[in-house]
């Protein structure tokens, strides 16, 4: 299948001369949800700009649902809706003034049940007649995805949606993007909050000061580059490893009651068996023990610190 | 063509007009209404007539010319830069329009509001001074076109400006002038010789001494010149506009 963003060989430089993106390639598949992870700055933003029209690009091609973004702009622009990161809201519009005012920026007919559905949905119905500036900042933000939904595009890009927004509309967020999903609606998410592409996103892409360094299946992700860790809680501190240990991934906490043993999560479980037998075999008593899995945060730390 | 795209600028333009009628109609009524109670009643009746007509008479043209210069490029620029300077610029920048499409919303709206504001000067003046219109079709043709030109004007000043103060300093600085030494007040051949000449370098001398034609019939230059001037005017703003959306001048990086 196609996909229904397609960027290829996408170089930008910025006026100044600072690139912010080298070459990128990235495929995202209609109708799955791709989380776009990287520190401030790695170009993120640049890139969704890019596809959205917002900025130029310097060479590279990108389609967005089969559509050259440059050569034919309107049909491109036309399926994609976009959650910018900054709040940037009009200030005298009602809510109901300002959806409909962005669906027929886009292109559209008006359809009052259709603009009522999506305040409906985001909770925005009983605040349709209030001027945006008397809203709270969550309650702008839920404008600001009602304005990009209310011309029905197939491909939803949310940048930081969930930057600031307290933990209700963080779920109600989440929900939403997955109603769409079930929808068909393909959506693109930047976020800082690992969590939440853990918790969303089907795929996750990383960038690095303007480069891909990786996209992969989530899942997969977590399962390749996820570490376990198991620690156990010694009777008696050990001043040091006893030999026959220190082949093992071991490493004992400073004040010696700790014994921290790290492995791969997708590996055989027979290392623990094995050190624990070997434990039992040295006299090493222990009181308690935990196993953790590395969190996509510790992966992604991991990843953009290398 | 994206025309739900232009009808939905245009009609966000329009609704901002409404919401500040004050500013928009009031404020531009008043002022042109001191101007004529100055200039036309209380000095003009002491003033001897230009050109066959009565000095109260003879302002009303420029004035109305003012006041058309100095709300089709405040509405234009205040327009397009409002979303600048609110960011809302986004989402005109990643919408399907064609910037033909943006310069028909925004400047379609800030002409209509200088249309609808030069009628409702014109109906002022008429409570003042006793004014007849010879040729009412060029009248309107004048006043429609320098609405559409100074918009178009605006729209180009409100992209340049990075803050509130450019947006005030063209008006002022520039428009303010040209216009009161255009002839709003006086006629060109009242000057001496070398400053009838200077004069000539004055774009809104064309627009005054066209519209001036058009209400009574005599003017400083020839009609068709009048004409001609505003229309390289309006093909300069449109090359302007064609070259910042071509290199994304302001708009996009």
């Amino acid at each position: 299948m196609q996909p229904d963003i397609s960027v290829k060989n996408l170089n930008k430089v910025y006026a100044g001369g600072f690139q912010a993106l080298k070459n990128v390639n990235l495929d995202i598949e209609r109708g799955e949800i791709f989380a776009l992870l990287g520190p401030n700055g790695a170009g993120k933003t640049t890139l969704i700009s890019i596809i959205c029209g917002i900025v130029n690009l310097s060479s590279g091609t990108v389609e967005a649902a089969g559509h050259d973004i440059v050569r034919d702009y309107r049909a491109a622009r036309s399926s994609i809706g976009l959650v910018p990161q900054e709040l940037n809201t009009d200030a005298f519009e009602t809510v109901w003034d300002a959806v409909s005012f962005s669906r027929g920026l886009f292109g559209k007919a008006p359809n009052p049940a259709h603009i009522e559905k999506v305040l409906k949905d985001l909770s925005l119905w009983d605040k349709r007649d209030n001027r945006i500036m008397a809203l709270s900042g969550g309650m702008k933000r839920r404008v600001m995805i009602a304005k990009a939904l209310s011309h029905e595009p197939r491909i939803l890009f949310l940048d930081e949606p969930t930057a600031g927004v307290d933990v209700e509309l963080r779920r109600d967020m989440w929900e939403m993007v997955r109603g769409l999903r079930n929808n068909g609606v393909t959506i693109i998410l930047t976020t800082h909050y690992i969590e939440e592409a853990e918790e969303m996103a089907d795929r996750i892409g990383v960038i690095r000061q303007g480069e891909i360094i990786l996209v992969e299946d989530k899942d997969q992700l977590m399962a390749k580059l996820g570490k376990k860790e198991l620690r156990l809680l010694l009777q008696q501190p050990l001043e040091s490893l006893p030999g026959e240990l220190a082949l093992e991934p071991l490493a004992l906490s400073e004040d010696g009651y700790e014994l921290i043993y790290t492995f791969d999560a997708q590996q055989e479980q027979a290392g623990v068996a094995r050190l624990l037998r070997q434990l039992g075999d040295l006299g090493i008593e222990y009181r308690d023990l935990q196993t953790r899995e590395s969190s996509l945060e510790d992966i992604f730390v991991g990843l953009v610190h290398e | 063509m994206n025309l739900h795209g232009v009808r939905a600028i245009y009609r966000f333009e329009m609704a901002r007009m409404w919401r500040t009628l004050m500013q928009s109609v009031a404020s531009p009524v008043i002022s042109t209404s001191l101007y004529f109670v100055v200039f036309g009643s209380a000095i003009g009746s002491r003033m001897g007539d230009i050109d066959g007509i009565s000095y109260g008479a003879f302002i009303i043209p420029g004035l109305v010319m003012l006041s058309l210069l100095m709300q089709s490029i405040s509405n234009a620029s205040f327009g397009i830069y409002m979303p600048k300077f609110s960011g809302t610029i986004y989402e005109v920048l990643s919408a399907p329009v064609s910037y033909v499409e943006v310069v028909l919303g925004y400047v379609g709206a800030a002409a209509t509001k200088s249309v609808i504001l030069g009628a409702i000067i014109l109906l002022t003046a008429r409570l003042f001074v006793d004014y007849h219109v010879l040729h009412p079709v060029w009248m309107v043709a004048f006043l429609v076109l320098t609405s559409i030109t100074f918009s178009l004007f605006g729209f180009i000043i409100g992209i340049w400006a990075d803050g509130f103060e450019k947006l005030q300093i063209v008006p002022l600085m520039i428009v303010t002038p040209l216009v009161f030494l255009g002839g709003t007040f006086y006629s060109i051949d009242m000057l001496p010789e070398i400053w009838q000449t200077v004069t000539l370098f004055n774009p809104v001398v064309y627009l005054i001494s066209g519209f001036r034609w058009a209400f009574y019939g005599v003017s400083d230059i020839h009609v068709g010149i009048s004409v001609g001037m505003t229309l390289v005017f309006m093909m300069a703003c449109l090359t302007a506009i064609w070259w910042i959306f071509k290199t994304g001048y302001r708009l996009r990086t």
